[in-house]
């Protein structure tokens, strides 16, 4: 099954799914040096977001998450690509500045309210994203 | 959705205003889509919160726009860094740290920013006008400058307020529009404590509330006693820390907020929140995490940092009485230290055994020599976060508590 998205920031990547039960602000909520979720609070504590698809229904937090997502995309601890369902600044700031810095990208996209089902269900995905538009492949065989 | 660009814009991003300004409209246009902006206006000045040392991508963005030979289209004021520059042996973090906080620092001051390293900028000579669009980052100084100036930001931070330095641009959206400037929530404050002879504690316990209970929804406050500048501006930072408030209004007091109509455009509000004296002492009393009596190793006050007005009531306090028992730290602008300066006022503030910190603040840095006890300070947002960064247990009080602790070495309070 492929879905068409909005690219937000371009890239490709593919990876097994990670999705946030809770938002998630990266400053004070996750760590940068290790890929994990460092909020006491969020049901998802300790998980790493490393190498993963990482589905987000919204955003959350202080702007200073930017740096943080910026940082750990330059450590190669990051999510290798997000999925959003509605739009956020601050992922979006923090994907484009890694991605203009260290060559190292990290494709955003907006998802459609209506493919979020399957999206949370899918265990991969793999996002290709340009400047004008996206696509997302859900479980893609071999 | 597609944005319309203004002739500018097309030039900036074709690179007709040098490669420093392509890279940042480039990053822009990117913010605006992602926050669902359709155009772009100029900006009358920046201020940036990018001289804290986040780790080597804050380093790496800033050099990058330096190589590129970047220059600030606009006035921009700079927010604390990592080192105080004046003052540099207070540092006590590792060298490595230091190096980079003042390479940080520096580089700023190379693409033409004005090194005021402060989160007060609305307490300079750069201070907006009414009405001025402007481009903001540091919570307190955004909630301020929308609030009590009436100047129009939106919440700006991380890279996005740098690129809009450099392009004199800024996408219009939010707070900049008249419309989304309006009230959503009424907060009536029924009454406050007979025993809080100022506004100050008032402030405080509201900005505190109104960032827990309202959101990113703008509240319009009535039954607010008279407040100073540096009372709204309390208010102001305990409400940005507890909540993303971006602007208050408060009716009779704020430039936007004449009369309740005004606050709201006319629309009804969508929510009401009652508060009364017991509600107020209740927040007051949340924001220590130690009683009365606690041993104290250190006081932090000027955070947000001190203006002239609050130095002068520091200075009136400190002229009677014994020197402190502890560690007093009072952080403020390097302005504002030359103010003092001219007035005598540092002689008489470090004889009373205190230390002025500039360019940074205490809670943000490696500064305060022993960080293993109870820090008092008078600061709501000083007291909501520092539990978090440095660690220690907080005493929250009046600036006339706190030079009295200071003295005894304990808890105590001033008294009327």
């Amino acid at each position: 099954m492929i879905l068409p998205a909005t690219s937000l920031v371009p890239g490709e990547a593919s990876g097994p799914v990670f999705a946030l039960s809770q938002p998630l602000s990266f400053w004070g909520g996750f760590d940068a040096t290790s890929g994990r979720i460092i909020d006491r609070s969020h049901p998802q504590v300790g998980a790493r977001l490393s190498a993963h698809v990482l589905l987000m229904t919204a955003g959350r937090g202080s702007s200073s998450g930017s740096s943080v997502l910026a940082e750990a995309i330059r450590l190669r601890t990051a999510p290798c690509a997000i999925v959003l369902l509605t739009r956020d600044a601050i992922v979006t700031v923090g994907a484009i500045v890694a991605t203009e810095l260290y060559r190292s990208s990290c494709p955003v996209v907006l998802a459609r309210d209506s493919d979020w089902p399957a999206l949370a269900a899918a265990s991969r995905l793999v996002i290709i994203a340009s400047n004008k538009a996206a696509s997302l492949a859900v479980d893609p065989e071999g | 959705m597609s944005i319309v660009f203004a002739d500018l814009d097309s030039d900036l991003l074709g690179g007709r205003h040098g490669p420093a300004a392509q890279f940042a409209m480039t990053l822009l246009v990117r913010f605006a889509e992602a926050v669902g902006a359709s155009k772009f206006i100029d900006a009358e000045a920046a201020h940036i919160d990018g001289c804290l040392y986040h780790g080597q991508v804050s380093l790496d963005f800033v050099e990058r726009v330096v190589e590129l030979g970047g220059h600030v289209r606009i006035p921009t004021t700079l927010n604390v860094g990592s080192i105080d520059l004046i003052h540099p042996e207070l540092f006590r973090g590792d060298a490595d740290l230091r190096a980079s906080g003042v390479r940080l620092m520096h580089a700023h001051e190379q693409l033409g920013c004005i090194p005021t390293f402060t989160c007060a900028p609305y307490q300079t000579m750069f201070r907006p006008r009414f009405g001025a669009q402007i481009a903001w980052a540091e919570s307190n100084a955004i909630v301020f400058a929308n609030s009590v100036i009436g100047a129009r930001t939106n919440r700006y931070g991380d890279f996005v307020d740098l690129c809009c330095a450099l392009t004199g641009r800024v996408p219009f959206y939010g707070l900049h529009v008249t419309e989304n400037r309006r009230a959503r929530i009424l907060v009536e404050i029924s009454a406050v404590p007979t025993e809080w002879l100022d506004a100050t504690q008032t402030c405080v316990a509201v900005g505190y509330l109104i960032g827990r209970l309202c959101g990113e929804r703008i509240p319009a406050i009535v039954g607010l006693p008279e407040a100073s500048d540096d009372d709204l501006k309390a208010l102001g930072a305990v409400a940005a820390s507890a909540g993303a408030v971006g602007m208050f209004h408060a009716v009779g007091v704020t430039p936007e907020a004449d009369t309740l109509h005004d606050a709201f455009q006319g629309s009804p509000p969508e929510d009401t929140i009652e508060l009364g004296p017991d509600d107020l002492r209740g927040v007051i009393r949340c924001l220590s995490t130690v009683s009365d009596g606690a041993a104290l190793t250190a006081v932090s006050l000027g955070t947000p940092h001190f203006s002239l007005d609050e130095c002068a009531r520091l200075v009136t306090l400190l002229s009677t009485g014994p020197p402190a028992k502890v560690d007093v730290y009072v952080s403020t602008s390097r302005d504002i230290l030359h103010e003092l300066t001219a007035r005598g006022w540092v002689e008489l503030i470090e004889a009373a055994g205190l230390t002025l910190v500039v360019d940074t603040c205490t809670y943000v840095t490696a500064v305060m020599r022993d960080l293993t006890g109870v820090v008092m300070t008078n600061s709501g947002k000083w007291a909501y976060y520092a539990p978090g960064n440095i660690g220690v247990e907080v005493a929250f009080g009046s600036l006339a508590d706190c030079i009295a602790s200071a003295r005894a070495g304990q808890v105590v309070r001033a008294g009327p």
